[in-house]
């Protein structure tokens, strides 16, 4: 089977892959431009450890078929930070001990970033739906509820 | 004199213990760029795939492997012919089995034979060509069917062990464990109320995000390097060159980071298949397993049946207890019926007693630790039992277990003296907080349970090098899944009196620090911390024996204070870390210090929770209103990481009350595979949880230190049926207290 060649922009860079006409986005983005990142915990759409910003819309690279990345915007959690100055959510996940294991985390972070995005003052459950399809099986969501109220807030803060 | 001995450091006044500094490895877990196990690629790398048992149980009649060979980029083949034949103890032979099949398949998705190819999906590919002949026996899915008479046997050498006269014949039952004291029918007498009831809970996956993944490189010359994520890679090397038949040394293990474990990563399964594969491929190859793999053929932990019964007094003594409990084994000998037998009525002071444990073996994957093995099932029972005697005999639940709490110098059910503990903290601290008195409307029930755990000491070793700047890098061999590394970083922090900042904790890879247990046993604060607080403590020493050879006077005359060397007198400039490293060259070179030692003075842990929820009538779901925790920490190091662990222990045991269960047809098969149909708690099941530490210094530890990660998991399945008994009035013994379950109780169909 030939190989596809997708061009798409990710995390600011113009990039091109091959992939198979089947292969998902997931391992394009593990694999061929080695944004290991982006965890695989099911596969199925049902863990959100893939999650990523893919024109600015919130999903799971696991259920996307590579091509379909032709030309579009994705960011994925190693475009959050700029350089080593992080984002509030980034900084609130550190300072309020908002993950264990860690390997939750970067899908957690581009799920609250999109969540963010569109409600900028989420209340408590608010953030507990907007995050319920990402699994984490250390924390309880306590600390991760809790660091994305704080994130908000001081997202707010910075931008009144 | 040991660390733990040292009476000057059991003081607090701590200026950097209990304090929340950033976690040293934080910036790279959420920037996307810590390295966990399925992350790693080498040059010229192959991918795996596993083929697996479709049958619970089946004779293997043949394997033929010629067509997949023969397939495109399928660089090498294995089944259980290329290891060596099982051997040595029985529970070896049981891990060789486990790890791949041979005579037989024992569960559905045990491992038949592994492929390595170019892509992907040429291995799958050829793995699914692997023809093999099956003769499909009949399995036992539950200790009923296990331990019937005339059962079908798993393995026809099994001999129970633990039963006088000892059987002659083979049997489903590995072992029977027995704990007893006082006179049984003496307490049953005297009881003014007796409780009784038969349990079962279903087995349950520990869940963690991250799937098992290994990469494996084996040069020609036959060194073998091994990328995985585990608990403990020092395990994975002696567990690796059991079933390959080699040398622990012959094997490097270089830990990845670990996306959650829970006692799940303690074992190996993808580990030795990677090593055989890229040894016959001369290339490194990479497992990773997918989540249906997870299920299939790793974890669970067990399912069980207790039968239990309880006495009391009038005035709410507990004077009489009986167990009998039976543990889902999975394929192979090893539940934790030991250890659910040991802490089922440790927290109490019960004079008569009989526990029986049994390990039983079913046609399910081999369970595995998790959290606290064996205690949830055993405390789940114990504690629906408690909760009857103290609505029977109209006494609070927290005061009911205060009558009868172990304190320090009281014998547990399992044999040993309690030390310093701080049970009767945790039922105070709960009964005192506004939580216990918020009113409750229709529909809305209050559960209180409490749960004990032992935690371990074990082996661990650590090495402290001091940088020619002055700060300080810290080596350890444990794995860290919750923090591990700030909590040694703020106990070198606060032996040296430098900036936590200035520590650079390592986990050490099976080259490079002594040998360490696993991350497990809620045991790396406590042992490896007092191991690189002893490697610190030497490096003290020698720091302060440099300046006395630089000031040219007598050691006592030196000593260490705030990240400095000072003459007692002050008689001298001080010297500081990074003058004394500086200054190497002169006093006797670089300044380094390893410690490795047997962790003793484990501080047992105590946990004692509530939950308030409410239940739809109509459709007997379940929504948890409030939460509120207490458990004895000791002393918490990190106190964010330390509560971390107890709401992540509550929130599994919230998810193993009411959700989470293994579903099989009845051919054996494993129906619900993947998150969606095995549901884990998500973030909107769940409120926040209220949590309390508890700080009961636990004296075997410089600083108090008790393990603090399995506890929590305990109280929650039988506080969960408590609230749901006091909300709708029935007692539900069987778990998950799924919506239908607790809709057919309601209507009286079930209860």
């Amino acid at each position: 089977m030939s190989r596809i060649q997708v061009s798409c922009t990710v995390n600011g860079d113009s990039v091109d892959f091959l992939c198979d006409a089947d292969g998902s986005l997931l391992n394009a983005l593990r694999d061929e431009l080695g944004l290991t990142g982006i965890k695989e915990g099911c596969g199925t759409g049902d863990c959100g450890a893939c999650s990523i910003l893919m024109d600015d819309e919130l999903n799971c690279a696991c259920l996307i078929f590579a091509p379909e990345a032709t030309g579009t915007t994705i960011t994925t959690v190693e475009g959050l930070a700029d350089g080593d100055h992080l984002t509030p959510l980034q900084e609130c996940f550190l300072e309020g001990a908002a993950l264990q294991c860690g390997i939750c985390t970067p899908g957690f972070l581009v799920a609250a970033t999109a969540l963010l995005q569109h409600n900028p003052n989420p209340t408590e459950t608010e953030i507990r739906y907007a995050l319920a399809g990402n699994l984490c099986r250390c924390t309880g969501y306590d600390k991760i509820v809790r660091a994305v109220r704080e994130a908000a807030a001081q997202m707010r803060e910075a931008s009144a | 004199m040991t660390i733990a001995e040292d009476p000057a450091t059991t003081s607090p006044g701590y200026k950097w213990v209990g304090t929340r500094m950033i976690r040293p490895d934080g910036f790279e877990k959420v920037t996307g760029r810590a390295r966990f196990g399925a992350d790693i690629k080498l040059n010229g790398m192959l991918y795996g795939h596993v083929l697996r048992s479709p049958h619970a149980h089946a004779t293997i009649v043949s394997i033929d492997t010629s067509e997949a060979e023969k397939m495109a980029g399928v660089r090498a083949v294995i089944t259980g012919a290329d290891f060596p034949d099982p051997s040595g103890p029985a529970g070896d032979q049981d891990l060789q089995r486990n790890v791949i099949a041979r005579e037989k398949a024992l569960y559905e998705g045990h491992t038949i034979a592994a492929v390595a190819a170019q892509t992907r999906a040429q291995a799958k590919a050829a793995a699914e060509a692997i023809k093999v002949v099956y003769e499909v026996l009949p399995h036992v899915m539950s200790v009923d069917e296990a331990m019937a008479p005339g059962a079908p046997l798993l393995h026809p050498k099994l001999m129970t062990k633990g039963v006088d006269p000892a059987p002659t014949e083979p049997s489903n039952v590995a072992s029977r464990a027995v704990y007893q004291g006082g006179d049984l029918d003496l307490g049953f007498a005297e009881s003014d109320v007796v409780v009784e009831g038969t349990f079962t809970t279903k087995p349950v996956h520990q869940g963690y995000i991250e799937p098992h993944a290994a990469v494996a490189d084996t040069t020609p010359n036959g060194r073998t390097t091994l990328w995985c994520s585990s608990q403990g890679h020092f395990t994975m090397r002696s567990l690796s060159a059991k079933v390959l038949g080699w040398e622990p040394s012959k094997l490097k293990v270089i830990p990845a980071e670990i996306g959650g474990g829970f006692g799940g990563k303690t074992t190996i399964y993808l580990e030795p298949l990677a090593v055989r594969l890229s040894q016959k491929a001369g290339r490194p190859v990479k497992l990773v397993m997918s989540r249906d793999e997870v299920f299939r053929a790793t974890g669970p932990a067990s399912g069980t049946k207790i039968v239990g019964k309880l006495g009391f007094k009038n005035d709410g003594t507990m004077v009489a207890g009986e167990l009998w409990m039976a543990y889902e084994a999975g394929a192979f000998a090893g539940s934790p019926a030991g250890a659910g037998s040991m802490t089922a009525l440790a927290p109490y002071t019960v004079p008569n007693f009989l526990i029986e444990g049994f390990d039983v073996v079913v046609n399910k994957p081999k369970v595995a630790a998790y959290r606290a093995p064996g205690a949830p099932m055993s405390s789940f029972a114990v504690e629906s039992l408690i909760d009857e005697a103290a609505k029977k005999l109209g006494i609070d639940p927290i005061d009911i277990r205060l009558k009868n709490a172990v304190t320090e110098g009281c014998t547990a059910t399992y044999g040993p003296k309690f030390p310093r503990i701080g049970f009767v903290e945790t039922l105070e601290a709960i009964k005192n907080h506004p939580n216990y008195q918020i009113p409750l409307g229709p529909n809305q029930g209050r559960g209180v349970a409490s749960g004990f755990w032992f935690n371990a000491g074990l082996n661990s070793s650590a090495t402290v090098h001091v940088n020619e700047d002055g700060n300080v890098i810290v080596v350890t061999g444990s794995p860290d899944i919750g923090g591990s590394r700030a909590s040694m970083a703020l106990m070198a922090a606060e032996e040296f009196g430098i900036d936590a900042a200035r520590i650079q904790p390592v986990v050490g890879d099976t080259e490079s620090v002594g040998y360490n247990d696993q991350t497990g046993g809620s045991r790396t604060t406590l042992a490896t911390g007092a191991a690189v607080i002893e490697a610190c403590r030497k490096v003290i020493a020698d720091l302060r024996g440099r300046a006395a050879k630089q000031w040219d006077v007598a050691l006592e005359k030196v000593e260490w204070v705030d990240g400095q060397a000072q003459h007692v007198e002050g008689t001298q400039p001080p010297l500081s870390l990074a003058d004394l490293a500086r200054g190497w060259n002169r006093t006797g070179g670089p300044l380094t210090a390893s410690a490795a030692l047997n962790a003793r003075g484990v501080g047992s842990a105590f946990s004692t929770q509530v939950v308030d929820l409410e239940i739809d009538p109509d459709t007997g779901h379940v929504t948890v209103l409030r939460y509120l925790t207490a458990q004895d920490a000791g002393r918490a190091i990190h106190p964010s990481y330390v509560e971390g662990q107890l709401q992540g222990g509550v929130v599994q045991g919230i998810g193993w009350a009411l959700n989470e269960e293994y579903i099989f047809d009845r051919n054996g098969k494993m129906e619900n595979p993947g998150f969606l149909d095995y549901r884990i708690p998500v973030a909107s099941d769940m409120p926040m949880i209220d949590t309390i530490v508890v700080e009961v210094p636990n004296p075997g530890h410089p600083y108090g230190v008790r393990g603090v990660g399995e506890v929590g998991i305990v109280p929650p399945l039988a506080a969960v049926a408590n609230a749901v008994d006091d909300a709708v009035s029935r007692r539900i013994r069987d778990l998950p207290l799924s919506p239908v379950r607790i809709l057919d109780a309601i209507l009286n169909k079930d209860s």
